[in-house]
C-alpha cells in the first residue's frame, strides 16, 4: 500500500475516533454531569433524564459506541485492503 | 436446608469447577503462560476481561456505595465503564498489533529505553500489588462471615486456590477459569436483583425496574426522593457535591481503567487486531449487565431499608435485622429510649432543629455498613437459603478472578520485564517459564501476607491504582501510538511528572495531614489522576519538542502498529 493510502486510512480512523469520542464525552460528562440539573426537569417514565444518563444511559451508549467502531473499522480495513487475512 | 450448608455446597462446587478448568488448560510455553498463546476467542476474552475487571468491590460494595451516595454514585458507574471506550478506540487494537507480552514491553521498545521500561515496571508492580491485597482481604471476609472460618484461614484457602490455577495455567488457565467465574458472579448478582425487582416493582428486569412503580402507584425514584428528604438527607436523584470534583473523579477512573496493566494485557490474548476491538465491546457488554443492575439494586435496597426500619419498634423488626446485627454491619443504639428506630441525617442542622429535636430524637440511632446492601438483599426480600449461598460464591468469584489477573501481571513484570529483558537476557524459554511460576508463587504468598496484615496504603486502593495508572501509563501509551514525534525524553519526563505529582497529592491528603479545604479546585485525591494526566501530556509534548526525534526504527514501529495487516517484512509474534 502506498504511503498516501496509509495516511488516508489513518485520517479516516482519526475522524471516526473524533466523532465517537465526542458522543462519549457528551453522554457522560455532558448529560450525566454538567447538564444534569436542566435535564432532570424532563421526566421519562419513572426516570429523571439527567439521573438516567448518569446511572444507566451513558453505559448503554458506551457499549453501542464500541460496536459501531468495530463495524466502521472493519469496513474501513476492507476498503483500504489492510484487513487481516 | 441451613444457609451455611448451602454455602459450603455451592462454594465447594464452584471451587472444584475452577480447579478442573485449571488442570484442563495447563500452559506449556511462555507465550501460553503470558498471553494464552494469543488464541483466545474475542467473546471468551470479553467474558474473562469482565471477570478480571469486576472485583470484590464491584460485586459487594458498589451498590451499597450508590445506595448512600444517590446520584453521585454515578461517578463509579460511568468511571468504571467509560474507560472501555477509550481502550477499544485508542489502545487495544494497536497494542495487539504490537504483539508483545506486557505494557512495560511496549513502553520499553517504543521509547527505546530501559529507564522507561523500568519506570513502567515499577508502576505496574505498585498498582497491581495495592489492588491484589484488597482482593485477598475480600476473600478473607467472605470466608470468615459465611463459613465461620477464621479470617486468616479464609485468606489461606483463597491463596491456595489462586496459586493452584495461576501457577499451572498462567494466562491460559486464568482466562478459562475467569470465564467460569464470570458465569458464577453474574448469575449470583442478577438472581437476587431480579427477585427483588419483582417483589418491589413487579418488573423482572431490574434495569427497567429502577424506573418502575411501587405497589402504591408512585414511582420508585420519586418515593425514594421523598423518603430521603423526609429524613433530612439530600434528594436521592440530585447532585450534592461539587460538579468539578465529580468530573475529575469520573475522568480519573475512566483513564485509570484504560491504563491498568491487568486490563490492557487481556487484549494481547486474542488472535487478531479486529478481535481486540470486538473483544473490548463484548467485555463492556458483560460488565454492563452488572453495572446497569447495580443502581437498581441500590435504589431497591435503600427504599426497602428505610421502609422496614424507620420509626418502627425495634422489637418487631424482621429476623434478618438481628442476624446482621450479630456481624456488626448493622448497629442500633436507642439513644432516646423510645424503643423505635430513628434513622435520619443528624449532620443536617436545619433538619435537626426543625424535625428531630421537637420529636425528642437524640441523634441517628442506626449505623449501616454499605456492604450489607448486596449481602443482605436476599434475606430482606425473603429469598431462599441457596440464593444467599450464591451471593457468597459470586463475591468469591469476583475477588479470585481479579486477584489472579493481577498476580499474573506481577509475575510477568518480574520474569519477563525484569529478568529476560533487563537483568538476564540470556535465559532460555524454559528458565523464563520457571521464573514466571516462581514469581507467581512468591507474589501470591506476599499478597496473602498483606491481606492478613494490610499496610496502611491499601485502604486507598482506588485513589492509588487509578490515579497512578491514569497519570503514568495512559498518556505514555496514547502518545506512543498517536504521535510519531514523541521520544524517550518526553515520555520519561511526562511519566515521572505525572507519577510524582499524583503520588504527592494523594499522599499529602491521605496521610500527610492535608484537609479537604486545601484541595486544588476542590479536587479530591480520587480525582487527581486526571490532573496528573494533563501535566504528563503537557510535559511530554513540551520536552519532546526540544529533544532529538526518535530513531527511524521506532517511527517504523509506530507506522506498523497503526495498520491491522502485518507488513510482509515482519511477522506477528
Amino acid at each position: 500500500m502506498s504511503d498516501k493510502n496509509v495516511q488516508n486510512y489513518w485520517n479516516r480512523n482519526l475522524q471516526y475516533l473524533g466523532m465517537l469520542l465526542t458522543i462519549w464525552f457528551i453522554v457522560s460528562y455532558g448529560f450525566g454531569i454538567i447538564l444534569v440539573e436542566p435535564l432532570n426537569t424532563i421526566k421519562i417514565g419513572g426516570f429523571k433524564l439527567g439521573f438516567w444518563f448518569a446511572q444507566q444511559g451513558s453505559i448503554y451508549v458506551f457499549v453501542l459506541l464500541i460496536f459501531v467502531y468495530v463495524y466502521l473499522m472493519n469496513k474501513l480495513d476492507k476498503e483500504y485492503d489492510v484487513d487481516e487475512k | 436446608m441451613d444457609v451455611q450448608i448451602w454455602t459450603l455446597i455451592i462454594v465447594g462446587i464452584t471451587f472444584a469447577l475452577y480447579i478442573g478448568v485449571a488442570i484442563w488448560s495447563r500452559a506449556g510455553s511462555t507465550s501460553e503462560f503470558y498471553v494464552a498463546g494469543g488464541g483466545v476467542h474475542p467473546i471468551i476474552n470479553g467474558m474473562a476481561t469482565a471477570a478480571d475487571w469486576m472485583s470484590a468491590a464491584s460485586f459487594i460494595s458498589m451498590a451499597g456505595l450508590i445506595s448512600f451516595m444517590g446520584y453521585q454514585g454515578a461517578q463509579y458507574l460511568m468511571g468504571w465503564t467509560g474507560g472501555y471506550v477509550l481502550l477499544a478506540l485508542l489502545l487495544a487494537p494497536y497494542l495487539r498489533k504490537f504483539g508483545k507480552f506486557t505494557v512495560p514491553d511496549f513502553i520499553g521498545e517504543r521509547y527505546y529505553s530501559q529507564t522507561a521500561r523500568l519506570v513502567a515496571v515499577i508502576c505496574a508492580l505498585f498498582v497491581s500489588f495495592t489492588y491484589v491485597v484488597g482482593q485477598m482481604k475480600g476473600v478473607g471476609i467472605a470466608f470468615s462471615r459465611f463459613l465461620e472460618v477464621p479470617f486468616e484461614w479464609g485468606i489461606v484457602i483463597g491463596v491456595a486456590i489462586v496459586f493452584f490455577y495461576a501457577f499451572l495455567g498462567g494466562m491460559k488457565g486464568i482466562t478459562y477459569t475467569q470465564v467460569a467465574q464470570y458465569c458464577v458472579l453474574i448469575f449470583a448478582y442478577l438472581v437476587p436483583a431480579i427477585f427483588i425487582s419483582v417483589y418491589m416493582v413487579d418488573n423482572p428486569i431490574p434495569q427497567l425496574g429502577l424506573g418502575g412503580k411501587l405497589a402504591d402507584g408512585t414511582h420508585l425514584l420519586t418515593k425514594l426522593d421523598q423518603l430521603s428528604t423526609d429524613l433530612g438527607f439530600m434528594e436521592y436523584t440530585t447532585s450534592n457535591r461539587g460538579m468539578v470534583d465529580m468530573f475529575f473523579v469520573t475522568a480519573a477512573l475512566m483513564l485509570g481503567t484504560a491504563g491498568l496493566p491487568h486490563v490492557i494485557v487481556r487484549f494481547f490474548t486474542v488472535p487478531k487486531v479486529s478481535d481486540a476491538r470486538k473483544s473490548a465491546g463484548w467485555a463492556l457488554l458483560f460488565i454492563a449487565l452488572l453495572y446497569t443492575a447495580a443502581p437498581a439494586v441500590a435504589a431497591f435496597a435503600r427504599t426497602n431499608m428505610i421502609n422496614t426500619v424507620s420509626e418502627k419498634p425495634y422489637s418487631e423488626l424482621p429476623g434478618w435485622f438481628a442476624n446482621w446485627e450479630k456481624t456488626g454491619l448493622l448497629e442500633f443504639e436507642d439513644k432516646n429510649q423510645d424503643g423505635l428506630v430513628q434513622y435520619y441525617n443528624d449532620a443536617n442542622s436545619t433538619y435537626v432543629a426543625e424535625v428531630a429535636e421537637p420529636n425528642g430524637w437524640r441523634g441517628n440511632e442506626l449505623t449501616v455498613d454499605r456492604d450489607i446492601m448486596v449481602l443482605a438483599n436476599p434475606e430482606i426480600a425473603n429469598l431462599p437459603g441457596w440464593v444467599i449461598a450464591l451471593v457468597v460464591a459470586g463475591g468469591l468469584a469476583a475477588a479470585l478472578s481479579t486477584a489472579a489477573g493481577l498476580l499474573l501481571v506481577i509475575s510477568t513484570s518480574i520474569s519477563h520485564d525484569l529478568l529476560k529483558k533487563w537483568l538476564m537476557p540470556k535465559i532460555t524459554e524454559k528458565q523464563e517459564l520457571r521464573a514466571a511460576r516462581t514469581a507467581i508463587g512468591v507474589a501470591v504468598v506476599i499478597a496473602g501476607y498483606f491481606g492478613i496484615n494490610p499496610p496502611g496504603f491499601v485502604a486507598q486502593v482506588v485513589a492509588w491504582a487509578f490515579g497512578l495508572a491514569a497519570a503514568s501509563f495512559f498518556p505514555a501509551i496514547i502518545l506512543g501510538i498517536f504521535s510519531k514525534r514523541m521520544n524517550m525524553q518526553g515520555a520519561v519526563a511526562g511519566m515521572i511528572t505525572g507519577l510524582v505529582f499524583t503520588g504527592i497529592y494523594i499522599w499529602y491528603f491521605k496521610y500527610g495531614g492535608g484537609n479537604p479545604e486545601q484541595y486544588w479546585f476542590g479536587i479530591s485525591p480520587e480525582g487527581i489522576g486526571t490532573l496528573g494526566m494533563l501535566f504528563n501530556f503537557v510535559v511530554a509534548l513540551t520536552v519532546s519538542r526540544f529533544t532529538p526525534a526518535p530513531p527511524k526504527e521506532v517511527v517504523a514501529i509506530v507506522e506498523e502498529i497503526r495498520v491491522p495487516r502485518a507488513s510482509s517484512a515482519k511477522g506477528n509474534y
